[in-house]
């Protein structure tokens, strides 16, 4: 009986194209257009920073900080700036001039150099003319990254003096002039065989909000059939409602392990997600995660009384927990209090399953938390579902 | 005789409060075997509610149910019970084909049986060439056709029908009812519920009236006509030209261009009555003597017409 109500619905959605369409194309369209958003911003760290450079000083000095900066691949340096939009000719920059352009957001930030700078530079004892940012506190990545790009200038143009002092010669690399020497290892997701895993993020991220919507929709079946009395001669048959909502829920969970599997497979395809090194992690977190989507689906199918009810239900709790749950904004970067906050969504669990899988390279073994939260979250949930569904029951 | 027949499906004082409405109020009812029961009565007088109670999706505040011989509660096990709901519950993306397989797998059977079955229902619906087109494309009498016969593949010995005719056009309704007879010439018994005197007139053996939740009559025509109070036979007379007053004994009708009247004995009381219209200096086109419709006795029993 639950093989014939899943051929059912399977047949029902076969054979309805604007379903299809939104299950498996609409989603695939999100994430490609999230994946190349955001595929372009995986190098951020090596993203090339506009800077306004003002010589008030107009020294031997000041001139090779400006060189320096200018070298630095990190930054695109302007010293001239075109007259007025219609007017192209390139006139050196003043401090005036340098503070209109960040203030129209022409640039993040300028770095003015005042006179008297050559004199204070490398002194150490916090006298003498400082170095002056102006800067739109809009961006937060820029002004810090311009100012410390400029001590590696100030280190990179005073190398002649180092090498005079002995404590270099003028072919050391700046790097070894630095305070403190590094060497960037990257642990977890930038490794040569896997160009593009930051992706899989973002497709779990936007897999987990459609297949929410999905079941949200799907488990809505049943408030067509109530309407069209399909659900009533079920019922009078030797169904109950126990076993039919288990063969929704099986439905379900079946749609949305295929709905993922085929938006991953295009992220592999297109968007190189290195899908088949981590399939069996994948594989794991997709069932556990469909089976606890589905069973949310059918508590927000049970809860609504109409179509159009189902509809601002869903739209709701899915929003707000796709939200707070790391589907729109990556759960890494959000506070610790919110990354706490977050977790009592059931769709943060599915997320941190998959960056696990995907980024951090865990084990089977490792994915348990995830798993067991998805578990009970969808044992919850079809419990609930179960209780609201007694209204279309023995009355 | 007619003592004898058993009854394979009772109701007994059956009660059911929804809210403040009273649906049923101590309906007691049986259907016997090999028999075609019309349950008569307008929208909203309870007919619904007890086939719901009787397919076991509504349970009764009281009174009793049985299914040969066996008390039905909400959960008991109907296998010999077949329910035909009012609505097209029909699944519209599937084909007629799959919609009985669907149905005749929910109802229990499978396999070889299936197929027959479902291959005999296309032929009897009259929809075997239709067998793989989506129910979506179907006329409203084919859909009507079609959910009786997903409600009989399991074979039930007991049908329900509520409103089987309901909206269909009059050709697709004979059709239905075709196929009524033929189930009830298999020894199948069916219960169906309506509020078209016409159909339940002609084409019921028996017919219990219910509104507002009680039953307000039961039996066969000829019961139902005296139990209202109508056992006479109904006379009208057409006249050549109106009258200005009625002769004694008749009434005025149709402006005074007919007379009715009602009598009890047909052969001793109309040769006075014509002769008393022959005294008046009226002459008569036309006679019709009746006996009362199931329309008269309702609108007896109830007061008031059968709303749609």
């Amino acid at each position: 009986m639950i093989r014939t109500l899943m051929r059912v619905a399977w047949t029902n959605l076969w054979r309805d194209r604007s379903v299809q369409v939104l299950v498996f194309v609409v989603p695939i369209v999100f994430f490609s257009i999230f994946a190349m958003i955001f595929g372009q911003q995986q190098d951020v760290a090596t993203r090339s920073v506009s800077v306004l450079v003002v010589d008030e000083s107009r020294t031997e000095t000041s001139a090779r900080v400006v060189t320096a900066l200018a070298e630095d691949p990190s930054l695109r340096v302007h010293t001239t700036w075109r007259r007025g939009p219609a007017d192209t000719t390139q006139v050196v920059l003043d401090r005036a001039r340098a503070e209109a352009l960040v203030r129209e957001g022409a640039c993040s930030v300028a770095i003015v150099l005042p006179a008297g700078i050559d004199t204070s530079l490398s002194r150490f004892d916090g006298r003498g003319e400082a170095v002056i940012l102006l800067t739109d506190p809009s961006d937060p990545v820029a002004p810090r990254m311009a100012a410390g790009l400029l001590q590696r200038a100030v280190l990179n143009a005073g190398r002649a003096e180092a090498a005079e002092f002995g404590a270099a010669s003028a072919a050391t690399p700046v790097e070894d002039l630095m305070p403190a020497r590094t060497r960037e290892v990257p642990v977890v997701g930038r490794r040569e065989d896997r160009p593009n895993g930051f992706v899989a993020f973002y497709a779990a991220a936007i897999a987990v909000m459609f297949l929410m919507f999905t079941a949200s929709n799907s488990g809505g079946s049943l408030i067509e059939e109530n309407e069209s009395g399909t659900l009533e001669r079920v019922l009078s048959s030797r169904v109950g409602m126990g076993r039919l909502l288990f063969a929704k829920w099986l439905h379900i969970t079946r749609l949305g392990v295929l709905q993922i599997a085929v938006m991953f497979a295009w992220g592999a395809l297109v968007f190189r997600l290195p899908l088949l090194p981590h399939l069996a992690g994948f594989a794991v977190v997709t069932v556990f995660t469909a089976g606890c989507c589905a069973a949310f689906g059918l508590v927000i199918a049970t809860a609504a009384r109409t179509r159009q009810q189902l509809q601002g239900l869903a739209n709701l709790v899915v929003l707000t927990l796709s939200g707070v749950g790391g589907s729109m904004y990556p759960r890494p970067l959000m506070s610790e209090t919110m990354q706490k906050l977050s977790l009592v969504g059931f769709n943060s669990w599915a997320l941190d399953g998959y960056l696990k899988v995907f980024w951090r390279d865990q084990s089977l073994a490792a994915l348990w938390p995830q798993l067991a939260m998805l578990t009970a979250f969808g044992v919850l949930f079809f419990a609930i579902a179960r209780r609201l569904a007694r209204r279309w029951e023995t009355t | 005789m007619e003592e004898a027949v058993m009854a394979v499906l009772e109701v007994d004082r059956a009660r059911k409060r929804f809210g403040a409405v009273e649906a049923l109020r101590g309906v007691s009812l049986d259907l016997r075997q090999g028999e075609m029961l019309a349950l008569l009565g307008p929208n909203g007088a309870g007919k619904t509610t007890l086939v719901r109670a009787l397919a076991g999706r509504v349970r009764l505040d009281g009174g009793r149910l049985s299914l040969f011989g066996r008390d039905l509660a909400p959960e008991s096990p109907r296998p010999e019970l077949g329910i035909v709901p009012q609505e097209i519950a029909l699944y519209p993306s599937l084909t007629a084909r799959e919609n009985l397989e669907a149905f005749g797998r929910l109802g229990g059977v499978a396999g070889p049986a299936l197929a027959a079955r479902v291959r005999r229902a296309l032929e009897w619906t009259g929809l075997a060439e239709r067998a793989k087109a989506q129910v979506r494309t179907f006329s409203g009498g084919m859909k009507r056709r079609l959910n009786i016969a997903c409600g009989v593949l399991h074979e039930p010995k007991v049908l329900l029908l509520d409103e089987p005719t309901v909206g269909v056009d009059p050709q697709s309704r004979e059709r239905i009812h075709d196929m009524l007879s033929a189930l009830r010439a298999s020894g199948v018994s069916l219960l169906l519920t309506t509020h078209d005197l016409a159909e339940a007139e002609a084409r019921s053996q028996r017919v219990v009236i219910v509104d507002h939740g009680r039953v307000l009559a039961s039996g066969t025509l000829p019961e139902l006509v005296a139990q209202a109070g109508l056992a006479d036979r109904r006379v009208r007379l057409r006249l050549d030209r109106p009258a200005a007053a009625a002769p004694a004994g008749l009434a005025l009708a149709d402006g005074g261009g007919e007379l009715t009247a009602s009598i009890a004995d047909v052969a001793g009381e109309l040769p006075a009555l014509l002769g008393r219209v022959r005294e008046a200096g009226l002459a008569v086109l036309d006679l019709e003597v009746r006996a009362s419709s199931l329309h008269e006795v309702f609108l007896a029993l109830t007061g008031k017409e059968l709303r749609e």
